[in-house]
């Protein structure tokens, strides 16, 4: 298995290294401006400068007063990391967690159904982007709108996917739960929330690639820091190395949110079948 | 069978059910009236849409019947309820639990102590051979061991009255005739009132100490039959087999009219 595995990996990176050769050789043989398309060693050493400490730790130390740790962690790149994410997940959670009950009773719930569907249908098809200058009248500049924004983005596919979860719960585990005895909450939660797990994770998926989209336009426009403000900040002084070096960690980013999320899917629904772990 | 029976342990009284489905009304039940003493290991028998299963859902309180009612213990049955455990053809397992969580939840819903559930759960999974099995989940259990584990969940109940719809109808023979073995073991010991729905006629003969043959649309009560022959019983025995015909002779009857019908309905469309 052990060898398999690395067959694999060496076989994975044979395109991507053949990919980046093109690419160095293009650019070293000055067909195109440097602005148009830097080279990959120019954009691999600017995103090492960016990852790294701005300052020495010696003045970093006596500016800040702050440790070893801090300062390693001090660079740009690793601010506007943790500001991208922290916005992400503020934003992603005050979604999910508004679309859930919303969702589990509209989905549980005809009544309610009927009184709220009419309302989302008109507001689903209005991309969260589109609230941008409402947001920032309403929310000024910062992390508010873009609380806001991402919050939206991950709020409808959330709903749906809770809505139809709770839908498609398959008769027979409501048969076999009443003969039983359940009922009432017991039914809800111990029933029928779990049999819609699947559908939910699957929205929150959708809802958490949503939201990471709408950070990045969101930073663009109404934040002065994170990487979405970075390369749109790079752009004014054609630092298209930067900008480069910035698409590659919004993808790293991203990449690690995938691969987090399919981490506690796969936890989540160890029971279920048809997943391999 | 007709008399009135005091110490029945479950009467249908003159059940009717009639589908209404596209204007059209299909009877499904018409005019059933059984009387199940305590104990009796009863086997509905007939083709598919003989309206075996409606009947068992009537008696588990899933659909009520359009007329007629119910009885156990002498109460009219409004619902489903744990007195009347039912075991289903799909398991029925909640996937999301685990083997014990499955087994022990019928007993969290009423209320009892964790300690007791542990308790009482560890003496079911032994029972059943299943002791080695209680941390997994029904994904990754053959399809005779998720059987098991929805008879032991029904036994944690305690219900006097088991009702088993094709509960082994999807399984291979051979883990079949282990899962008739098992489950006859259990109600030697246990003494429940079964009924249990299956167009198996050997099966049927196998386990009931009544055969109660179904006729197709309306279903009706076509023979009720005593089966007398000791247990354990063996199939290739002659007296087996001869009852074997008996029956056989009766379902193809109905299994020829549910040919005939579809076919016309077919022609029709």
């Amino acid at each position: 298995m052990a060898k398999r595995r690395w067959e694999d990996i060496a076989i994975g990176l044979v395109v991507p290294v053949v990919a980046i050769a093109v690419w160095q050789w293009v650019a070293s043989m000055g067909w195109v401006n440097e602005h148009v398309l830097p080279s990959p060693l120019q954009v691999w050493r600017k995103w090492v400068a960016y990852l790294l400490p701005l300052q020495d730790f010696q003045a970093w130390h006596e500016a800040s007063g702050g440790g070893r740790l801090a300062w390693m962690v001090s660079g740009e790149l690793i601010t506007d990391a943790i500001g991208s994410l922290y916005r992400v997940i503020v934003g992603f959670l005050v979604g999910a967690a508004l679309a859930l009950p919303v969702g589990l009773a509209m989905g549980a719930s005809r009544v309610a159904h009927a009184w709220l569907n009419p309302l989302f249908q008109l507001l689903r098809p209005i991309p969260p982007i589109a609230y941008i200058p409402m947001s920032m009248l309403w929310f000024g500049l910062g992390n508010p709108p873009a609380f806001f924004l991402i919050a939206l983005g991950a709020f409808f596919p959330v709903l749906m996917n809770t809505i139809a979860g709770v839908r498609q719960v398959d008769g027979i585990y409501l048969r076999a739960a009443r003969n039983l005895g359940a009922s009432g909450p017991t039914m809800f939660l111990r029933v029928i929330l779990p049999a819609a797990v699947p559908y939910i994770l699957t929205g929150m998926r959708i809802g958490i690639g949503t939201a990471f989209i709408v950070v990045i336009v969101a930073e663009m426009i109404a934040v002065n820091n994170g990487l979405g403000f970075r390369i749109s900040e790079a752009r004014e002084y054609f630092w298209s190395d930067k900008i480069i070096a910035g698409m590659i960690t919004i993808g790293l980013l991203g990449l690690a949110i995938d691969v987090g999320m399919n981490k506690l899917n796969n936890y989540l629904l160890r029971w279920h079948r048809g997943l391999e772990h | 069978m007709t008399a009135p029976d005091a110490q029945a342990h479950l009467v249908i009284d003159d059940v009717s059910k009639v589908f209404d489905g596209d204007g059209r009304k299909m009877v499904a039940l018409q005019h059933i009236s059984l009387e199940i003493p305590h104990g009796q290991f009863v086997c509905l028998l007939g083709p598919s849409g003989c309206g075996k299963s409606t009947l068992l859902n009537a008696v588990a309180g899933f659909a009520p019947p359009t007329s007629g009612r119910v009885l156990a213990d002498g109460v009219p049955v409004a619902g489903p309820g744990p007195e009347r455990g039912m075991v289903f053809q799909e398991y029925a397992l909640f996937p999301w639990m685990t083997v014990e969580q499955n087994v022990g939840f019928g007993l969290e819903i009423k209320g009892m102590p964790r300690a007791q559930i542990a308790a009482r759960v560890a003496d079911l999974l032994q029972l059943l051979s299943l002791e080695d099995f209680a941390k997994r989940y029904p994904k990754d259990l053959s399809g005779g061991m998720r059987q098991r584990v929805a008879i032991a969940r029904v036994l944690a109940l305690d219900s006097p009255i088991l009702l088993m719809d094709e509960p082994f109808g999807a399984l291979d023979a051979l883990t079949r005739r282990n899962l008739q073995d098992e489950l006859l073991r259990l109600w030697a010991e246990l003494r429940k009132t079964v009924i249990f729905v299956t167009h198996s006629i050997e099966e049927a003969i196998y386990l009931a100490d009544r055969i109660v043959v179904m006729t197709y649309r309306p279903g009706t009560i076509k023979r009720d039959i005593l089966v007398e022959l000791p247990r354990l019983r063996d199939p290739a025995a002659p007296e087996f087999n001869a009852l074997k015909r008996e029956l056989g002779l009766m379902v193809m009857e109905e299994q020829q009219r549910h040919h005939d019908a579809e076919i016309k309905a077919a022609a029709v469309d």
